[in-house]
């Protein structure tokens, strides 16, 4: 099936080629609590996820460093703005929910809150060849909020 | 033959070619992914129908018709082989799975055997993983050395580096005819004269020299030449290793069962002659049918006029690409063959993939089973155009067209 010409700028929508372009929370995190690496070797998507955990069990701060395409820098990114102050457990119910959401075809689907802005990743889902590299940070931040030493992938 | 009528040429070859008449995403397919896996002429399609809706048995072993008429359709492609590449017998024609397993073929059965801890068997920095890791692993198994001569900035073998590492510990030397990558056309007559002298012999990798040269394995004197099906318009899945008859005489079966033996016992096994000695187990006979059919049609088109229409197109092609803003190209060998590598801008090659697809053109992006490559020049991965005889003048606008739209998004 045929899709029309506008759908490319739905896949690269502006704020998914700001946040490519110029990353928040770019670079190492010092004092992190957790950190996880996301490989993708097919794709060449590299990313290390730095996570520090307050004691109470809030994400304080959230960095990554890596390369990759526009995709999955843009979502790393989005995902560092989005999960700071955010308790683990709520942490992990947004890696379930981004997960689910770019893997199944519900368009109209409600998003939480603090998750608002990565609705710009939506258009991904009409390519799936591409869902792999939007979900490659959510991985990594499972992994490293469950402390897992193998690195994560989603190819 | 004259660009004009160079390009009438390819839109006449074009028409054999099913696939390629349809839309993608809405617009007239653009097909530059044939070095990944080209797309079979009708010819193919239908002399493997046919095999299937009228001739399928098992080959080699019954008396009744269907068996005699699969046999006969294995081993006239068999036969086809041979005067293609213009093989001395066709008992040097092994029938394969790919160039992969003939190269691991060799690896296994002719190197294992006898190499020694120390002995060194020399690859280029340009081989794709199919020539690197069956190398890699025969080393590991033995405590021999693997041997990389580099390659410069263009994407050429530096031949003088290669040539030093070529010496007395040397026990073979594997290299592309063509780099996947790159599309570099290797030096393969120096290198093969330098080893030979002193007695080494040469396997090459020619899964992208088949499709785009006129390959005669008794001129090019190598000892070995590896290829697959489905980059020469054949189907997945079936390729051949040809070797001199009495290397691989010498050799033992690689795997064992059905077909590769003349007698079975529990007291001894003699195994079969050349070249089934090496086919073990019931063989992809479709596959050779369709390899054969392939034949057929690019005996019928004649490979230097194929060679001669894609050197016009592949420079049309380069010197387009070179006029947009931004272009980075990968591979700038004075002697190429079909293959751009290319990245635009700091655009991911992932993102120029998924732009051109949506425009209707098809590239391989990404590290092309080649990341060593992608290691010397420091990159992820590039965006690869490659060329079949089926391309034309308008397929590189469309890919110019597509790009430049590529740039207007990231801008």
């Amino acid at each position: 099936m045929s899709r029309q010409a506008g759908e490319l700028r739905d896949l690269y929508r502006e704020l998914i080629l700001d946040h490519a372009r110029s990353p928040r929370h770019f670079g190492r995190l010092d004092g992190a609590t957790h950190a996880a690496a996301g490989i993708n070797p097919l794709c060449g998507d590299k990313l290390n996820l730095y996570v520090r955990v307050s004691d109470d069990g809030t994400i304080e701060s959230t960095q990554f460093e890596g390369s990759g395409c526009a995709i999955s820098m843009a979502s790393a990114s989005l995902l560092a703005d989005a999960m700071t102050g955010v308790p683990v457990d709520e942490a992990e119910a947004c890696v379930s929910e981004i997960t689910s959401r770019l893997t199944t075809e519900r368009p109209e689907q409600a998003i939480s809150t603090r998750l608002e802005k990565l609705v710009a990743l939506d258009g991904v889902r009409e390519y799936p060849s591409r869902v792999k590299c939007a979900t490659l940070a959510w991985h990594a931040l499972h992994a490293a909020l469950t402390n897992d030493p193998v690195p994560a992938t989603t190819e | 033959m004259s660009a004009m009528a160079a390009v009438a040429r390819g839109q006449h070859w074009r028409a054999d070619f099913p696939a390629l008449h349809q839309s993608v995403h809405g617009r007239p397919l653009v097909y530059l992914d044939s070095a990944a896996s080209a797309q079979q002429p009708a010819a193919v399609i239908d002399a493997v129908a046919k095999y299937h809706r009228e001739d399928h048995s098992n080959v080699h072993r019954g008396v009744h018709e269907l068996s005699g008429r699969a046999t006969e359709a294995y081993e006239g492609a068999r036969d086809k082989v041979e005067t293609f590449i213009n093989a001395s017998s066709r008992n040097e024609v092994v029938l394969t799975s790919g160039t992969t397993e003939s190269i691991n073929l060799v690896a296994q059965s002719f190197c294992r055997p006898r190499l020694h801890p120390g002995d060194k068997i020399v690859i280029s920095h340009l081989e794709h993983h199919a020539n690197i890791v069956p190398w890699q692993m025969v080393c590991e198994q033995t405590g021999a050395e693997l041997a990389v001569a580099p390659i410069n900035d263009r994407g050429e073998i530096e031949l003088e580096r290669m040539l030093e590492l070529i010496d007395d510990k040397t026990f073979i030397v594997a290299v592309a005819h063509v780099s996947n990558a790159l599309g570099t056309v290797c030096p393969i007559d120096r290198i093969i004269k330098h080893a030979k002298a002193r007695g080494i012999p040469v396997l090459l990798d020619g899964a992208q020299g088949v499709p785009h040269l006129d390959i005669d394995v008794q001129a090019i004197g190598c000892d070995f030449y590896a290829f697959s099906a489905h980059k020469m318009f054949g189907p997945t899945g079936t390729g051949v290793l040809w070797g001199r008859e009495e290397l691989l005489d010498a050799m033992p079966p690689w795997q064992g069962g059905g077909d590769m033996i003349l007698e079975v016992s529990f007291d001894k096994t003699i195994y079969n002659e050349l070249p089934y000695k090496f086919e073990a187990g019931t063989p992809n006979i479709s596959g050779a049918v369709g390899l054969g059919a392939a034949i057929d049609y690019l005996q019928g088109i004649g490979m230097a006029n194929v060679a001669a229409y894609e050197q016009d197109l592949h420079d049309y092609m380069v010197a387009e690409l070179r006029k947009i803003p931004g272009m980075r190209l990968f591979g700038a060998a004075n002697h190429k063959a079909s293959v751009q590598s290319f990245l635009l801008d700091d655009i991911h090659s992932h993102d120029i993939g998924t732009i051109l697809d949506h425009q209707g053109v098809a590239v391989r992006t990404g590290h092309h089973c080649a990341m060593p490559v992608m290691q010397r020049f420091g990159i992820p991965g590039t965006a690869r155009a490659s060329l079949a005889l089926y391309n034309n003048r308008e397929d590189v606008d469309r890919l110019v067209a597509a790009l430049i739209k590529a740039k207007e998004i990231f801008a």
